[in-house]
């Protein structure tokens, strides 16, 4: 039995009152004041998010750029110095270990951030599959991380950082000193403005309290969900999984055509033959949600199962993800989810769902 | 009516009784429990429940949940405004909040509390 892990913001999540789950084994805030509060507060104004779970590895040396172009989906040798890109960690059948962001500060030194509930399973992988001249550090514990999401977000971040960053592009990031180096990042999993903080760890919470001062509030993992959600973001555990590939994720667009990395063989075959699933997006007017793991129906059969379903406050309709028979992956389509209270309606659509102006 | 009047249940129900007619709601702890309600499966006018059959269901962002008939009886009336105001039940758990009526209805007073046990059962539990 693995004891529960914390956050380095653990104790001011207790403080503001925060109810606490456990998300991948770790004791994190799902709602501060309530997931609604917190999902609108993101979409006009701003939120701050504990984000010190996910796993942060630093890739270095000579190397360093040809092993991760031979890990990764990622186009790597098109990623320029603060520059970073969104791709997969594939096994060698294709099977979607993880999906992570890629950062180069140049050609020789690289950070990736993962999933916190894949973490320890990316970091065995790798290490056993790096060749000499890179070195793998797991900054995980040393390198902490939030997210500033929303429309005010970006000022909100310069007047507390002191750092320009309205001016950086998306998936651009710059450093900063903050106690040591520190790195702005225009990313985020909100669908909205945005930026992700990286500072050392023995500084997160003074950076925290700092946004507080300056009247930016929390928002939860709940919020975090239902915003990412209506973005069209995926889940790794819900839309994505070991037992799939980016064929059958629908996202074939995270993958480089022109590297050898692990997994390319058994993922072109697959591509050729064609995916039997592939992972859709569904719309469901009314508030009666559809949740994952419920199937989806077509003249008395299933042909599906959500992935992820829930009322989206801002598009005011059920969303969600499925993996649908390709025959029915058709936008405009419909089909019944039986979410054994009641038969649902839904329609099936192309993400995002919710588009910032 | 004052929460004097009302009846709690160990499932986080309450209703109160005026004449034949008792009114049902969840407790203000279990709104509190379930987060923001965004969705509440109303019962057809008609439905006649065993206390402890599922009543209704309610859908916060994260999950639905059963709530059970606190006594047995016949749905009279349902609260026509939930349709379009879930949050009501966040606001005012025990009173705009009302989720419906029934009518008649068997009371089985052995299971139920009065506010001040209902208070003292959540401290115990």
């Amino acid at each position: 039995m693995v004891s529960i892990q914390k956050t380095p913001l653990c104790e001011r999540h207790i403080q503001l009152g925060a109810r606490m789950v456990d998300f991948s084994g770790w004791y994190m805030p799902v709602q501060y004041d309530g997931i609604l509060a917190e999902h609108h507060r993101t979409r006009k104004a701003a939120s701050l998010f504990d984000t010190c779970h996910m796993g942060r590895f630093q890739v270095t040396g000579p190397g360093a750029l040809d092993a991760l172009d031979r890990l990764l989906t990622t186009d790597i040798k098109s990623i320029k110095d603060g520059q970073c890109k969104y791709g997969f960690l594939l096994r060698e059948d294709g099977g979607i270990l993880d999906d992570l962001i890629t950062y180069r500060f140049n050609a020789k030194s690289w950070l990736i951030v993962v999933n916190a509930g894949t973490q320890a399973k990316d970091r065995e992988w790798i290490q056993a599959r790096l060749s000499t001249g890179v070195t793998f550090t797991d900054v995980s514990g040393t390198l902490a991380k939030i997210d500033v999401q929303g429309p005010n977000a970006l000022s909100c971040v310069q007047k507390v950082c002191g750092i320009e960053v309205a001016s950086l592009g998306y998936f651009r990031f710059m450093t900063f000193d903050f106690g040591g180096q520190a790195m702005a990042s225009r990313t985020g999993y909100t669908g909205e403005k945005g930026v992700e903080l990286y500072v050392n760890t023995d500084r997160i919470v003074e950076l925290w309290d700092r946004f507080l001062a300056a009247g930016v509030k929390p928002a939860g993992l709940g919020a975090r969900d239902t915003l990412r959600l209506e973005a069209g973001l995926p889940l790794y555990g819900h839309e994505l999984s070991e037992e799939m590939t980016p064929v059958e994720a629908s996202m074939m667009r995270y993958v480089t055509k022109t590297s050898d990395y692990i997994g390319r063989a058994a993922l072109m075959q697959r591509q050729s033959q064609g995916a039997a699933n592939v992972l859709v997006g569904f719309r469901i007017e009314g508030r009666q949600s559809a949740r994952a793991g419920q199937p989806l129906m077509s003249q008395g059969r299933q042909v599906g199962t959500v992935t992820s379903g829930s009322y989206g406050p801002t598009v005011q309709c059920v969303i969600g993800f499925a993996r649908l028979e390709r025959e029915f992956a058709i936008v405009g389509a419909r089909v019944q989810v039986d979410t054994g209270r009641a038969i649902l309606e839904a329609m099936i659509v192309k993400p995002p769902f919710y588009k910032a102006d | 009516m004052s929460i004097m009047e009302m009846h709690f249940t160990k499932d986080h129900e309450w209703f109160r009784v005026e004449g034949d007619e008792a009114t049902v709601g969840i407790t203000d702890h279990a709104q509190q429990a379930l987060g923001d309600i965004t969705f509440v499966d109303l019962p057809k006018v008609g439905k006649v429940v065993s206390a402890h059959d599922s009543l209704l269901v309610v859908e916060s962002v994260k999950a639905a949940s059963d709530v059970f008939a606190p006594v047995a009886g016949t749905v009279s009336a349902v609260n026509e405004k939930l349709a379009s105001s879930p949050e009501l039940i966040n606001q005012s758990a025990c009173a705009d909040g009302w989720l419906c009526k029934l009518k008649p209805f068997i009371p089985a007073m052995t299971e139920l509390m009065t506010a001040e046990q209902y208070k003292i059962f959540l401290q115990e539990h």
